[in-house]
């Protein structure tokens, strides 16, 4: 009888596989590591330890001690909303509910499908909590608390939180949408968008000549890059379309828009804009020429960044396109452009905040705008010739700061999500 | 071949396989085309004929003549006159604009290097500080940068009455002077004999490559050529009687003389400028480092390279062939951007068309003139770096 071989191999009882031991860094040796590892880090250490300690204590003593916040707390309603009239300012508040609504609709719906999406594929997400929100929008929230410690009544901090729970309870809405309603998510953001300018403006509100504050800085950048848009994506087919006159002519404008600074065209919204327009049509009001001009300029740059993503399609995508017998027109609308916009959605939230800083060019034009209020601030006769630019400076710095780094790291948290750049 | 042979030869020609002319990909191409020219060029006759029909409407010249005529304004900070052209001042601010920018570049490009490099350091705490500076510049507003520059930091400094005097540099908050050198009679020559020194410094240069190429010893190209030229730089001074000294500066009444000075609008955008630009370009060098495969590092460490060898002759190359096209982007920005020195007075090209509108140059013609100069300055900023990326590339096989 032939013996068995199987019976000679043992039967793993266990697993034997390890993994590798987990060494735990304590301070000490931590600070040994990242700190002193060498007589030059030693040094460096020192130096720098010293140096950003004082700096740390000179910032600290500034907003605690020296700095004379007197101003802020009594042009706050200024920084805001500029010379919005005084007694309409329950619009701002209903017009920031609606966006909140709209933006925790879209915001509940988006966050199901990549949920769904996440489940299909077999991952796990991380669970929303409370900390999470802290950790990702910290900037934001020390920036509301801080604006909202400069308010002298209790009124702005009750409608702050109204406001927030607006937006919390859309965000339940959105996420309790069915799906077919779920697709509809963008036609959400236009319509709260729309409604929102509709608060501000509609019977006997205020036009857009009386808006100011951080509050026009936001309202240009979202009607800036959304209407440039739609341009920037023609232009880009433009760049890369396969009949050189329309690639010439695309170029042309792409690379005029961008070789000369927004200030020099905001001069021609300024000077020349008017005289191309025929004379029938009375020359638009200032802002809307500094519109027209910001979109023409946004949509250069935007065409650059979706060139990016359409020439991340790989051609295989396109040919398989073709092999199907899809048209031209089928292909970029189906198969090109939905892949390439995908891609390039962290690149516009770096526009979106490039743009949000250009805005502050409006006030070399005369817009109240949020910087503008912090330079004419410092000329109300309580306040003038005392060097308080050091104040309202920093102010109007930390909001534009807060406002930029908390989209810059959604951008980055986008990216990993969308897995851009990872082969 | 058989196929060909095996088909019957037809007497009559095969039915045209053309579609028909309406769904033939050429024609539908040519037409498309001329559709789009002429709708462009329609759009553009519009434009212009509205253009001139609204200015001579308003009795507004349309040509250039302005520039010959006599400014009527002063620039800050320079010796123009009033009664100077137009052409003049435009010329003052473009060398403002070019002054500004050149330096900055220079100045910008150094900062970022190091804040780029330091943000990898090893050591948690130049890490932490290099993100922070990178972090908080990037997210503010380049004007609110120039603005905080301008009256929050240069205006604050000292009046010149009681001016920080360190010899070599004097800082008040009117104007900032450096020591600089000073030029001479008879330094005509003295120039002719640093070229000399100049190209004698090259070949040295090239003969020490050429040298660590065929025999593989060390070039120390730096040491050698800069003793060449000194070699002949030095006994030329000392022969055409030291036409070349130190400028020292020095306040004379409300004004500072000597050496070389900005000022207070000058320094305040250079500043401005630098650190701002510098947080785009640390980022850029940071991201061009870290893609330089990890591969190259380690190899070099067992090569047993010192940290600053690795870093020097390993990675630094490496990265800046990633980096040159994004770099030579950010000095496109830094150049646009000292446009918005504006908001300060400083009289840059932007600055003096502005205030010679405001003295009743015509307004289209000065604009129009203003985008072009920008224009240009963008083109030859690219060409440059274009220059520098192709001789950086690595040439593929």
């Amino acid at each position: 009888m032939i013996p068995s071989t199987e019976a000679a191999i043992p039967e793993p009882t266990e697993d034997v596989r390890l993994s590798p031991p987990v060494h735990e860094v304590g301070p000490v040796e931590w600070a040994r590591l990242n700190l002193f590892s060498s007589w030059f880090n030693t040094v460096l250490t020192v130096v720098f330890g010293i140096l950003f300690s004082w700096l740390a204590y000179r910032a600290a003593r500034f907003v605690v001690v020296t700095a004379e916040w007197e101003i802020v707390r009594r042009n706050l309603t200024n920084f805001m909303v500029g010379r919005f009239d005084r007694t309409q300012l329950w619009r701002p508040w209903v017009a920031a509910g609606v966006l909140a609504l709209t933006g925790g609709v879209v915001a509940g719906a988006m966050g199901r499908v990549s949920a769904e999406l996440a489940a299909q594929q077999d991952r796990t997400q991380p669970k929303v909590t409370l900390a999470g929100y802290i950790q990702r929008f910290w900037p934001l929230i020390i920036m509301v608390l801080f604006v909202l410690s400069m308010t002298r009544t209790i009124w702005p901090t009750i409608l702050t939180a109204l406001v927030l729970a607006v937006g919390l309870a859309g965000r339940r809405v959105g996420t309790a949408l069915p799906p077919a309603a779920r697709r509809l998510t963008w036609l959400y953001a236009v319509v709260g968008l729309i409604v929102a300018v509709q608060v501000l403006v509609a019977f006997g509100g205020v036009g857009w000549g009386g808006w100011g504050g951080v509050h026009i800085n936001v309202f240009v950048t979202v009607v800036g890059i959304v209407l440039a848009f739609p341009l920037g994506m023609l232009l880009a087919l433009g760049r890369r379309s396969s009949l050189p006159v329309v690639r010439w002519v695309s170029v042309a404008y792409i690379e005029f828009f961008r070789g000369v600074p927004l200030l020099a065209l905001l001069l021609v919204a300024q000077f020349v804009v008017q005289f191309f327009l025929p004379p029938t049509i009375a020359a638009p009001s200032f802002l809307m020429r500094a519109l027209i001009v910001i979109v023409l300029f946004e949509s250069a740059y935007i065409a650059e960044i979706v060139r990016g993503g359409l020439q991340s399609i790989g051609r295989g995508q396109i040919e398989a396109a073709q092999a199907l017998g899809m048209s031209p027109w089928a292909t970029t609308r189906r198969i090109v452009l939905p892949q390439a916009l995908r891609a390039v959605i962290p690149a516009m939230v770096g526009q979106f905040i490039s743009l949000f800083q250009d805005t502050s060019l409006l006030y070399v034009l005369g817009f109240f705008e949020l910087l503008a209020v912090g330079q004419n601030v410092t000329s109300q006769t309580d306040f003038v010739g005392q060097g308080l630019q050091a104040v309202t400076l920093p102010f109007v710095a930390f909001i534009f700061w807060a406002i930029s780094y908390s989209m810059s790291r959604e951008s980055r948290r986008l990216e990993t999500r969308l897995g851009i750049g990872v082969r | 071949m058989s196929l060909v042979e095996a088909s019957p030869p037809s007497r009559t020609p095969p039915r045209s396989v053309r579609p028909p002319f309406w769904r033939d990909v050429r024609v539908v191409r040519v037409v498309l085309q001329v559709v789009f020219v002429v709708a462009v060029v329609a759009l553009i006759a519009y434009l212009y004929n509205n253009l001139v029909s609204n200015l001579e409407a308003r009795g507004i010249r349309t040509d250039f003549g302005h520039l010959d005529q006599p400014a009527g304004f002063q620039i800050q900070g320079s010796d123009f006159r009033a009664s100077q052209t137009v052409r003049e001042a435009i010329q003052v601010g473009l060398g403002n604009t070019i002054s500004v920018a050149g330096v900055g570049i220079v100045l910008t490009t150094i900062l970022g290097v190091i804040v780029g490099v330091a943000s990898l350091s090893s050591n948690w705490l130049v890490r932490k500080g290099a993100n922070l500076f990178v972090e908080s510049l990037r997210n503010l507003p380049p004007l609110l940068v120039i603005l905080f520059t301008y009256f929050a930091v240069i205006l604050p400094l000292p009046r010149i009455q009681e001016p920080l005097d360190w010899g070599f540099v004097i800082i008040t908050n009117r104007a900032i002077a450096v020591t600089a050198p000073s030029v001479d009679d008879g330094s005509g020559l003295f120039l002719v004999a640093v070229l000399v020194g100049l190209v004698v410094g090259a070949v040295v240069w090239r003969w020490r490559t050429r040298r660590n190429e065929t025999t593989g010893e060390p070039h120390r190209r730096v040491m050698w050529s800069l003793a060449a030229l000194a070699a002949v730089v030095v006994p030329a001074w000392a022969l055409m009687g030291r036409p070349l000294g130190v400028d020292q500066p020095d306040v004379v009444g409300l004004q500072l003389d000597g050496g070389w000075t900005m000022s207070a609008g000058y320094a305040a955008v250079l500043l401005a400028l630098v650190i701002y630009t510098a947080s785009y370009i640390a980022e850029i060098v940071r991201g061009s480092i870290q893609a330089v495969h990890r591969g190259q590092n380690e190899a070099a460490e067992a090569l047993a390279l010192s940290s600053f060898q690795r870093l020097r002759f390993v990675v630094l190359p490496q990265a800046f062939r990633i980096a040159v096209p994004p770099i030579g982007n950010q000095y496109l920005n830094l150049t646009k951007n000292s446009a918005l020195a504006w908001a300060i007075g400083f009289a840059e090209v932007t600055t003096v068309t502005f205030i010679s509108i405001g003295n009743g140059a015509p307004a289209v013609q000065s604009v129009i003139l203003l985008l072009f100069i920008y224009l240009a300055l963008s083109l030859l900023i690219s060409f440059f770096t274009n220059i520098a990326n192709r001789r950086l590339q690595v040439i593929e096989r």
